[in-house]
């Protein structure tokens, strides 16, 4: 019961508003670990193929990444004709500039910081007023929780994968992009949270402190979705 | 441990960046406190959802486009 917890008056607006809810239904919280399939084991070798000049090999990790890149590219830009310049972009300079990768990460996180390069330049070419992602954020009210409801049964097992594609898309191109291209980054492509910093010339606490208010608001826009009882 | 503090330490919680006192704290918290714990585990859905959604294939015509570009672009190295 939330009596029991020592709350803040700042939470009390949260802990208030929920319904009731069995907690014998929540599932037992693990940690999140990232998974790895990103990354096929034999990417090193097509890498070595495409620097020694192999193009099948090349065209090889094309193919394997090219849907990943084009996802990621329209939702930093959130317009389909700048993504599909962004995603082009990236594997052209990609190809154009292998014999600079040297390896020290994966082919796959080098690729995404080129793609996220590509994708900033048109967002900002079309959004000159956007904040600057380097920019202070300040911290607000919405990392305090609000609607505190269960979501009930498995949101994948609920909606068709067009379906919950399409919602994940709507919920994620509403966030603004200091918080989208960061959630984007760590959650989605499953960058580490050193080499998401990296990427944007952010510094590890900025990361860390615009994940958490990603997570919180997908998870509040989410909740129109997903909560007990909606689309059951 | 207050429901704020929860909140705040949400991001190392998730990506097992706690140290063990400090975990243990918060699970001690979560098993007393439902509404932090739908929190929890709303939050670690939204993360799951996203991590684990795939993404849509590429359209025929912007692969179509991509191809051509590759093509003019590695037959110029070809040559």
């Amino acid at each position: 019961m939330a009596g029991a917890c020592n709350m803040s008056d700042l939470l009390l607006p949260f802990l208030m508003a929920k319904p009731s809810m069995s907690s014998s239904k929540l599932n037992p919280i693990q940690p999140h670990t990232l998974p790895s399939q990103v990354v096929q084991d034999d990417e090193p070798i097509l890498v070595a193929a495409a620097k020694s000049g192999d193009i099948v090999a090349f065209e090889t990790l094309v193919g394997r990444y090219e849907r990943k890149i084009f996802r990621l590219t329209q939702n930093i830009t959130q317009n389909r004709e700048d993504a599909e310049d962004a995603m082009q972009e990236a594997f052209l300079k990609a190809f154009e500039h292998l014999s600079g990768f040297e390896g020290n990460s994966r082919f796959y996180t080098w690729l995404v910081r080129i793609a996220v390069n590509q994708a900033l330049m048109k967002l900002r070419r079309r959004r000159p007023n956007v904040v600057s992602l380097d920019e202070p954020v300040e911290s607000g009210e919405d990392t305090i929780p609000r609607d505190v409801e269960d979501w009930g049964p498995s949101p994948e097992e609920r909606f068709g994968q067009t379906e919950l594609s399409g919602i994940l898309s709507t919920v994620i191109g509403e966030l603004d992009p200091p918080f989208r291209i960061v959630f984007q980054l760590r959650d989605i492509e499953e960058l580490s949270t050193e080499e998401t910093a990296e990427a944007l010339g952010l510094s590890v606490p900025a990361v860390k402190s615009r994940l958490l208010r990603a997570r919180l608001k997908l998870r509040q826009k989410l909740n129109r979705y997903f909560r007990r009882g909606e689309n059951a | 441990m207050r429901c704020r503090d929860i909140i705040q330490e949400l991001a190392n919680y998730f990506d097992e960046a706690l140290d063990p006192v400090l975990r243990l704290s918060i699970e001690e918290h979560l098993v007393k406190c439902k509404d932090c714990r739908v929190v929890v585990d709303t939050t670690k859905q939204t993360i799951d959802i996203f991590c684990n959604s795939e993404p849509a294939p590429l359209p025929e015509d912007t692969r179509s486009r991509l191809r051509q570009a590759l093509e003019k672009k590695l037959r110029r190295v070809r040559v």
